[in-house]
């Protein structure tokens, strides 16, 4: 169904001639707005009570009014308004007491009523700014434009079954926002910023998962070069078909690149859609129809006008969940930690949530930041696991941090002990006890593993009783090794200079 | 061909007298008649099975007894309104085969109010005509005379009630659908407020202008359906949440005995639903009516709303813009025929569905919607279009804040045409003209008959303010009563 591409990817493979040099691009300056689609996680539908859940068996989560079948009535989803509102106050924007959902009409298997339901001229919200951090040491705020509320639609399979393409309805009508940003981007690494922070601000807001994986977020780039310097906007393209923040970073450059060759040889950028290739790290124009769409938008009569009390928008204002900037700075000020900890610790809301559980629970905030870092995201990192499904629960790690403090199991001991825990979830007096990690200092069984590490190393032992002291580490190590961690290093010195009577 | 009400109906199942079993059947053997014998091609599904299996459920049903305002009392429904495990073909091709999984909720409300449902009846493909010729599956036939049209979109309800099979059936209005069959075949029809009744199973065809509307043998049979189909219903949003009147019951306002019918009811009479090329039998049994209701005690104001020319063009802009979007769905992708275009991929099997699926009235109104909504049309048509409605809607509301009640019209300015008589698109638009704009205004409005030219029936319609149909009832029920038998001669 898609047209013969009779143009081919830029960069070119290999043999085709690339104009653009580095001291080109540099005369250019990138100009960059971008729409993101974000998926609002609500139980239910924008306009029907199917299940939104992600992942279930194709159309399952189906009904006559997301599968359009005739005679069936769209009914807005309260809570997702409720989600998009928060959204769009988080962005510091103005919510609309009146919006208006608008019908956008095309044809296209996936979209069951051949239109999609969304806002157009009346959208939910306007005029907000997203602070991504500095530009030439200067802060930079990046406006938003708007923010409006639409539905999904289904998805077509191209791949699945082999000459027919198979469509799962099971997302068409899952409520999403679209938020629109301003073209005040200038780099590649400036957008990638601004999805970095948007990403985390709605994380912090609860309103989606905003998985790029799981196409709960998704990223289009209007992207145009201008000679530095001038005012005027240059001829924009739109870049779709990006799967991460680094692939819409990479498919920027390289259309800049593309318009900046262009601009150089003096050609005309022209309007069109280019679709990014992450395996071939190309941009390939879309058929041009899809660049020339009339979507014929008009209010759709199933919907009445979206009146919003202003008294429902000051409530959520009030109830706005913490926003990541507040955060950072309660961190700094309550727990006194590095920025560089800080900013690790507040990346996401759940893990900033662990921590400060923890660090609540064990009283020590730079030892529970130190846990957080190190072992709890070293965890998750090995088994990709959110850290919502992390089996150590954040009163179970503080537990471990006041044994650790009080002496009960050695530092060492403690890790092995959190590796149980994470394998099986078990508290962790219990395993301390189980595996013998408890710190041993009854100087029987100090002795018992010191005879046998002397017998086992009787060397290394005559050259500690003849005076080289450095030896001391060795043994106290195989002795530390064979308790498992477990032996009272302190005490062992002692008892060691006893026996070999230095 | 006097029949039997739907308040009788209900009453003798009441008593015993009969069963719904019975009633039914007598009501499917007639629609059979109607069709097989007297080729009038009312129905395009009847559902024997299923009525019969419904009324023995209502004959078993003790508790329904004493509180079901229709007991046993048959009903059909225009084949646009969808009943689980029916056809719904909308009189089109492009259905075919479609069976529905749900029930609209006006079938659900008459169902639980002691109705059953008989069938399903003929329309012009997707409502969208005035005569029934462009239905997929052939033209109904008007009872009263056979040689011409019955009227549309919603001929075939307006039919199996004129002929006897039921005594009330719902219809769909976007620009008189109810009303003007009503009219053609010697009935009542009422197109309510946009509001008053839930859209939800009502394949929609322009939704800002779509409504549900009923017709009975009388004006009481259509207030009672009416006031069990009315009232807000949480899958349709634009549905209204207000209180539904005693509709069959609805009185003039003039309070105190011996006091005449309609004393203190101000009745307008729009002077550009007269004009001077009006049929002047129906000019006359207009003129009849409303001396009657002056009899009864109404003042008749004569008034203005300017608008009026404007109808038909904002009304062919805004349906086919809707309906253009609307019918978008009919893509051969979940349901429905599909027609594949050999090597044509996805464009050529839309094409190919699309083209043979659908009909030449309905293609033309795609094509004009989709005109009117595109990019640098849509300022000058459909907005413009939007702002004209506006004008018309407030031609309305002037005169009903001026003090007048309701507003006396023809329902058409012709009676039924011979088939085939039509064929100029535009001529047929033009018999929706006093209809129309009572769609594009929002405002409940009804048809009844007041006599007859020619031996073919003539409608007077009665508009009223938004919301206020016990009115409209009122003054209906008044002039069916002061006309009698004079209603149909």
């Amino acid at each position: 169904m898609i047209d013969d591409m009779t143009h081919s990817g830029y960069p070119p493979k290999a043999g085709g001639s690339r104009r653009t040099t580095h001291a080109e691009s540099s005369d250019y300056e990138m100009v960059i707005g971008l729409e993101v689609h974000v998926q609002l996680k609500t139980r239910t539908k924008a306009f029907c009570s199917c299940s939104a859940s992600f992942g279930d068996p194709p159309n399952t989560n189906v009904c006559p009014v997301c599968l359009a079948l005739p005679g069936s009535l769209p009914v807005l989803n309260e809570h997702a308004v409720e989600l998009a509102i928060r959204a769009a106050l988080a962005l510091g924007c103005d919510v609309h007491e009146t919006s208006i959902f608008a019908r956008k009409n095309y044809f296209y298997p996936d979209l069951p009523k051949g239109y999609q339901i969304s806002q157009f001229d009346k959208p939910l919200a306007t005029g907000g700014k997203l602070a991504i951090g500095n530009r030439n040491g200067a802060p930079i705020a990046i406006g938003i434009t708007r923010v409006h509320m639409e539905e999904d639609a289904g998805k077509s399979l191209h791949d699945r079954f082999a000459g027919v393409t198979a469509i799962d309805l099971n997302r068409a009508g899952v409520p999403l926002i679209e938020i629109v940003s301003e073209p005040d981007l200038r780099s590649a690494a400036e957008a990638g910023a601004y999805l970095r922070m948007l990403k985390q601000i709605l994380e912090y807001m609860a309103v989606s998962d905003v998985s790029m994986e799981e196409g709960s977020l998704r990223v289009d780039a209007n992207v145009s070069a201008r000679p530095r310097g001038e005012k005027q906007l240059g001829q924009k393209t739109e870049v779709k078909n990006m799967n991460s923040f680094s692939g819409v970073e990479r498919a920027l450059e390289v259309e800049f690149a593309r318009q900046v060759a262009m601009l150089a040889a003096g050609e005309r950028v022209e309007q069109q859609t280019m679709l990014w290739d992450a395996g071939a790290g190309q941009v390939r124009p879309a058929r041009s129809k899809e660049a020339s769409h009339d979507y014929r938008y008009f209010p759709d009569p199933d919907l009445p006008p979206l009146i919003l009390e202003r008294k429902l928008i000051n409530r959520l204002r009030e109830n706005l969940p913490e926003l990541p900037s507040a955060r950072r700075t309660r961190f700094l000020k309550d727990y006194q930690l590095s920025d560089y900890d800080v900013d690790v610790l507040t990346a996401s809301p759940a893990i900033a949530e662990y921590f400060e559980s923890v660090s609540t629970q064990h009283g020590d905030a730079k030892a529970a930041a130190n846990w957080v870092m190190g072992e709890v995201l070293g965890a998750l990192k090995a088994t990709g696991e959110a850290i919502a499904r992390f089996p150590v629960r954040p009163q179970d790690l503080a537990t471990l941090l006041n044994l650790v403090r009080d002496g009960t199991v050695s530092h060492t001991a403690g890790k092995q002990v959190f590796a149980v825990m994470v394998r099986s979830g078990d508290s962790p007096g219990d395993i301390a006890k189980r595996e013998g990690l408890l710190k041993v200092s009854d100087d029987d069984a100090l002795r018992r593993w010191l005879d046998e590490v002397i017998a086992e190393n009787p060397k290394e032992a005559d050259r500690f009783r003849a005076g080289e002291k450095k030896l001391q580490g060795v043994l106290i190590g195989a002795v530390m090794k064979k308790s498992k961690g477990s032996a009272d290093p302190k005490r062992l010195a002692q008892l060691l200079a006893e026996r070999l009577g230095t | 061909m006097r029949q039997h009400t739907a308040t009788s109906i209900a009453e003798s199942v009441r008593s015993g007298e009969a069963s719904a079993t019975d009633t039914v059947a007598r009501a499917l053997t007639r629609a059979r008649e109607i069709d097989e014998r007297d080729r009038l091609n009312a129905f395009l599904y009847r559902a024997d099975e299923q009525a019969l299996e419904f009324a023995a459920r209502v004959d078993a049903d003790s508790a329904a007894r004493d509180t079901a305002p229709l007991l046993g009392v048959p009903f059909a429904v225009k084949d646009n309104l969808n009943v689980i495990g029916l056809p719904t073909t909308c009189g089109s091709r492009i259905l075919e085969g479609y069976v529905s999984p749900y029930t609209a909720t006006v079938v659900d409300r008459l169902r639980g109010a002691g109705a059953v449902l008989i069938g399903k009846t003929n329309l012009d493909e997707f409502a969208m005509g005035s005569s029934t010729e462009n239905s997929a599956f052939g033209p109904s036939r008007n009872p009263i005379d056979p040689t011409v049209v019955p009227g549309g979109s919603s001929g075939g309800s307006a039919v199996a009630v004129a002929a006897g099979v039921v005594p009330i059936a719902l219809g769909s209005e976007t620009g008189g659908s109810v009303r003007q069959p009503a009219a053609f075949c010697g009935i009542v029809g009422v197109k309510p407020t946009y509001g008053r009744v839930s859209r939800f199973g009502l394949v929609a065809f322009g939704s800002s202008l779509d409504q549900v509307g009923v017709f009975g043998t009388n004006v009481t049979d259509a207030a009672l359906a009416l006031r069990v189909i009315a009232g807000r219903d949480d899958r349709d949003p634009t549905s209204a949440d207000l209180p539904v009147a005693d509709y069959p019951a609805a009185k003039p306002s003039a309070k105190g005995a011996g006091n005449p019918l309609l004393k203190g009811v101000v009745m307008g009479r729009p002077k550009e639903y007269f004009p001077a090329e009006l049929d002047a039998r129906t000019a006359e049994l207009c003129d009849r009516a409303l001396e009657r209701c002056r009899s009864l005690g109404a003042e008749v104001r004569d008034v203005s709303l300017p608008h009026t020319s404007l109808a038909i063009p904002v009304y062919y802009i805004v349906a086919p813009a809707e309906a253009s979007s609307n019918l978008a769905r009919f893509d051969g992708v979940r349901y429905g025929r599909r027609v594949k275009a050999e090597g044509e991929g996805l464009r050529g099997m839309y094409e190919a569905t699309r083209s043979e699926g659908f009909g030449p009235e309905v293609t033309r109104r795609i094509m004009l919607g989709t005109y009117v909504l595109s990019a640098g049309y849509y300022d000058a048509y459909y907005r413009k279009a939007m702002q004209v409605r506006t004008l018309i809607a407030d031609d309305f509301r002037k005169v009903f804040s001026g003090g007048v009640h309701v507003l006396f019209t023809p329902t058409t300015p012709t009676p039924a045409f011979p088939f085939g008589s039509r064929s100029d698109p535009y001529e047929m638009y033009l018999s929706d003209i006093f209809t129309c704009t009572a769609n594009l205004a929002g405002i409940p409005a009804l048809s009844l008959p007041i006599g007859r030219t020619r031996g073919l029936p003539v409608g007077g319609q009665l508009m009223a303010a938004h919301f206020d149909e016990e009115r409209m009832f009122a003054v209906a029920s008044a002039l069916e009563e002061s006309l009698g038998p004079d209603a149909h001669r």
